[in-house]
């Protein structure tokens, strides 16, 4: 994602517009991205914050195979398959050796799925390690290797297309794309979107947790023709825009030069002083770290004290939540974006399904949801814009690189930018200056700084501190409510998270994965 | 406690793997390793006999990307391996207890298996400052490699942050980062570099300790000879265009259409050495030059300063010039293993002349 990222924002500093074929490979890579990386996240970074592993050695598999043919045409159902999987977490689980599953909360109060829904996500956890690697091979064929691609350039791509050429993006390699991208939908509808639906079926409490500041951020994606994307929103699939304090009859305008980064609570120091806040064209990253000598046991997270390597992003000195939580209410409350339909009619089937309203979304549920949603959205749109390279390829337009501004002599001798993408886990941007060839200065606004970032010069909460208040904990030592908030951001980074009461002591800290 | 009774054969047999797709993956393992066929009944006998050995996964400085590239296993899957050929007893993203949970799994381990454990660590350390650019739980990532590394079995750096430095040692390496071997004496420690790692690779040095008890072969560079002992450049399909001077001029040209070599769109797989070309990426999808993109040589120390501008091709050296006539190229590069060691240290020295030296560049001339 910061590929595309960088390469936008050098592509909009010199005004280069990439071929149509580019436009739909990265297209296609990113879908690719979401439709891996989003159930990954659900399967194997967040279930077992819902789901209970230990319970599944429990369940009764006919029970079970007829609560997963009652929500899904999925074949692997049957009686014998979930008794096999049972059969396996068994003899997993008596050679003493629980690997990374030891030491977890198993048996927890706040676990609520009755055995049977807990061995039926234990079967997808495992059907979706494998799913996963056999999708993500789209990434290899289109971009070189997953993970990071190799093939990202200034002005376009470095796969050749020719339908009759063995060496490249040809039919053989389409056909195959087709093949997983129907692999993926259908995992998708199959499997992902009711596990999502029967597990929040049982955590509805959940769709009224863990909400934050209720203001969302999406710098939109997805270009469906040639043109710089940074630079007209209008031909996103996904829109741009900013809903403010959870009001969705208002979509305002993205204007980048609103957005500015404090380090008043982060271990940076600004020359014009630590309470000021820096547009990332001007931005610094001059690190000034005042924290405890290691080994410690607690940061200090007082008035004045520094306790992250996080900025904190604000837009018009606004904090604002990332994500597919942001992008699909943007999406929602944007009538005219081309992704509006679909996006509507599935969030609006989900919220019926769980008899529920749109201010459900404003939640730690409501994340969760959105990501499934989005996956959804964007499965079913990849396969649309695989058409339509295939189509654009039948006019013999056989182009990937726009090449007239590949030798930096010929750039002008100063030169600023900025790319927009959403990268999985929520807006992404990229601020690039140019001068006589060479970088200047750069700077980079990642999701997980807006949305886990500290207190800001005027002593307003990030989305994650935010969201956390009020969140019920049954037992200190054992935080799983907190982890199911922190988790639905989708968090970038293993570090620590410091909850501190209302007497300002350190009730636990946990590790973010 | 490990599981005394029954080998990796067994508990597959009870997963449903039949010996047939075990013995297929065996057969795959020695191809990877490069071991001649008759030594595929050896590799046999001891996964079928073989206990799950305790493996700590710590991550400092990184970006998870191998993490992502241990969930691409397939030859045995990433669900296989953590569950039947290895404990994974530690692994921050995809362990499923946090904070106090989590650190006492992994001391738990480190007690309990002192000297036998397996550590894998991902991404570099920082030094500079007393080490404060990465601590967990309030313990610098240098004291944690230290303890518990230095009491490992052995050590496995995948990717090339944690064999050398990787993108965080970059210059001006703000944070002093590190690989894992300037800081941990008395262990073996086998690197995988490459961003990320293949985990093809990994699991076959797996397969290989399992199977003789002893760690494969390395180069100087720690590398195992199996997986880094030839160029990119000697095994690369697009070579025959090489030698018959066909190159790709503009992305998205005829040569580049036609699978031409990428030598003058900067392709650094003439200084590199890895099987990329042979194991390929993603069950044996593709692979960069495959893909129609140079080699960036990610798997040699410092790529980063060393191998860019990375769509500049490699510098005009004498017989290794694209001025040169295309035979006289190719001869000039197949000049072998060890013409290839010298231009690697003459171009890395001739750049590091170019920028402010670092302590990793330094390293590089030496080698
Ligand atoms: S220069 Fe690169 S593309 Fe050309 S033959 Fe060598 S490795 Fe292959």
């Amino acid at each position: 994602m910061h590929a595309v990222c960088s390469v936008r924002a050098v592509e909009n500093a010199l005004g280069i517009e990439i071929p149509l074929n580019a436009v739909i490979m990265r297209n296609l890579i990113e879908a690719a991205q979401y439709i891996q990386d989003h159930p990954v996240h659900f399967y194997h970074l967040h279930a077992l914050d819902w789901v209970d592993i230990v319970s599944a050695l429990s369940a009764d598999p006919a029970a079970t195979s007829d609560l997963a043919q009652s929500i899904s045409d999925w074949p692997k159902s049957s009686t014998d398959y979930f008794a096999a999987v049972q059969a396996k977490v068994k003899a997993f689980v008596e050679t003493g050796q629980l690997g990374p599953f030891a030491n977890a909360y198993w048996g927890h109060p706040a676990y609520k799925l009755p055995p049977e829904a807990n061995l039926m996500a234990v079967a997808h956890y495992l059907e979706a390690l494998d799913w996963q690697r056999d999708i993500i091979r789209i990434h290899a064929v289109l971009g070189s290797k997953n993970p990071h691609l190799q093939t990202y350039l200034v002005g376009g791509m470095a796969l050749a297309v020719d339908p009759n050429s063995p060496a490249v993006l040809n039919i053989e390699r389409i056909s195959l794309l087709t093949k997983l991208f129907t692999k993926g939908l259908e995992f998708v509808k199959q499997v992902y979107i009711p596990d999502l639906l029967a597990v929040a079926s049982f955590y509805k409490e959940w769709a009224s947790l863990g909400t934050g500041h209720g203001n969302y951020l999406a710098y939109g994606d997805f270009p469906l023709g040639v043109g710089d994307p940074t630079t007209h929103p209008e031909l996103l699939y996904l829109p741009r825009g900013i809903i403010l304090n959870k009001d969705l009859s208002t979509v305002h305008p993205v204007d980048q030069s609103k957005i500015a980064e404090y380090v008043t609570h982060s271990w940076y120091e600004y020359a014009g002083g630590d309470g000021t806040s820096l547009h990332p064209w001007e931005g610094e990253t001059r690190p000034k770290y005042t924290g405890p000598q290691p080994p410690y046991k607690f940061l200090n997270t007082g008035e004045g004290d520094k306790y992250s390597w996080l900025k904190s992003p604000r837009y018009e000195d606004q904090p604002m939540e990332v994500g597919p939580l942001a992008r699909m209410l943007v999406a929602y409350a944007s009538p005219d974006a081309p992704g509006h339909a679909s996006v509507k009619e599935k969030v609006d089937a989900v919220l019926a399904h769980l008899d529920v309203g749109p201010e459900a979304l404003f939640s730690t549920l409501g994340r969760t949801a959105a990501r499934g949603i989005e996956t959804w959205v964007i499965a079913e749109a990849a396969l649309e814009w695989l058409d339509q390279l295939t189509a654009n390829l039948k006019t013999g337009d056989l182009r990937v690189h726009s090449g007239e501004l590949w030798d930096p002599s010929k750039w002008p001798a100063q030169a600023q930018g900025f790319g927009m993408t959403e990268a999985p886990r929520g807006a992404l941007g990229h601020w690039v200056q140019i001068e006589d060839g060479h970088i200047k200065h750069y700077q980079c606004v990642v999701p997980s700084t807006w949305n886990a970032g500290p207190r800001d010069g005027n002593g307003q909460r990030g989305p994650y501190e935010a969201a956390l208040i009020g969140t019920p904990v049954a037992d200190p030592e054992q935080p799983l409510e907190i982890l199911r908030t922190v988790h639905s951001f989708d968090p970038c980074m293993a570090c620590a998270a410091h909850i501190v009461d209302a007497e300002g002591q350190e009730i636990v800290s946990i590790k973010i994965q | 406690m490990p599981n005394e009774a029954g080998g990796l054969r067994e508990t597959l047999a009870q997963r449903g793997v039949s010996r047939r797709d075990f013995l297929k993956f065996c057969s795959a393992m020695t191809a990877v390793l490069a071991l001649p066929p008759r030594y595929m009944p050896r590799v046999v006998e001891a996964l079928e006999t073989a206990t799950r050995p305790p493996l700590l996964w710590l991550e400092y400085q990184d970006c998870a990307g191998n993490t992502e590239s241990l969930l691409r296993a397939s030859k045995p899957t990433v669900a296989e391996l953590i569950l039947d050929v290895l404990s994974l007893d530690y692994h921050e993203t995809v362990m499923a207890p946090a904070g106090h949970q989590a650190e006492k799994s992994l001391m738990d381990t480190v007690e309990a298996y002192k000297g036998q454990y397996l550590v894998v660590v991902e991404g570099s350390i920082p030094t500079k400052d007393g080490g404060i650019y990465c601590t967990i739980g309030g313990h610098t990532a240098l004291d944690l490699v230290q303890e518990i590394g230095g009491n490992a079995a052995a050590i496995i750096t995948v990717g090339t942050c944690a064999a050398y430095g990787g993108i965080p040692a970059a210059a001006p390496n703000p944070t002093d980062a590190v690989g894992v071997r300037d800081v941990v004496k008395g262990v073996p420690i086998i690197n995988l570099p490459g961003c990320p790692m293949n985990v093809q690779n990994l699991t076959a040095v797996i397969v290989h300790y399992l199977t003789f008890g002893a760690w494969p072969a390395t180069d100087q560079l720690g590398r195992p000879l199996f997986a880094y002992g030839s160029r990119i450049h000697d095994d690369c399909e697009r070579r025959a265009h090489f030698d018959a001077g066909q190159f790709v001029e503009e992305w998205g040209d005829e040569g580049h259409r036609k699978g031409w070599c990428l030598y003058k769109m900067g392709c650094k797989g003439p200084e590199t050495f890895h099987n990329c070309p042979i194991v390929r990426w993603n069950d044996g999808t593709s692979w960069p030059v495959g893909a129609g993109h140079g080699c960036v040589g990610c798997s040699e120390p410092a790529f980063w300063d060393t191998m860019s501008p990375f769509y500049r091709r490699l510098p005009s050296v004498p017989g290794f010039g694209v001025e040169a006539t295309a035979d006289k190229v190719g001869l000039g590069i197949v000049a072998g293993v060890a013409g290839a060691f010298a231009l690697h240290g003459v171009a890395s020295a001739v750049r590091a002349k170019a920028r402010p030296l670092n302590k990793t560049k330094v390293e590089v001339e030496e080698e």
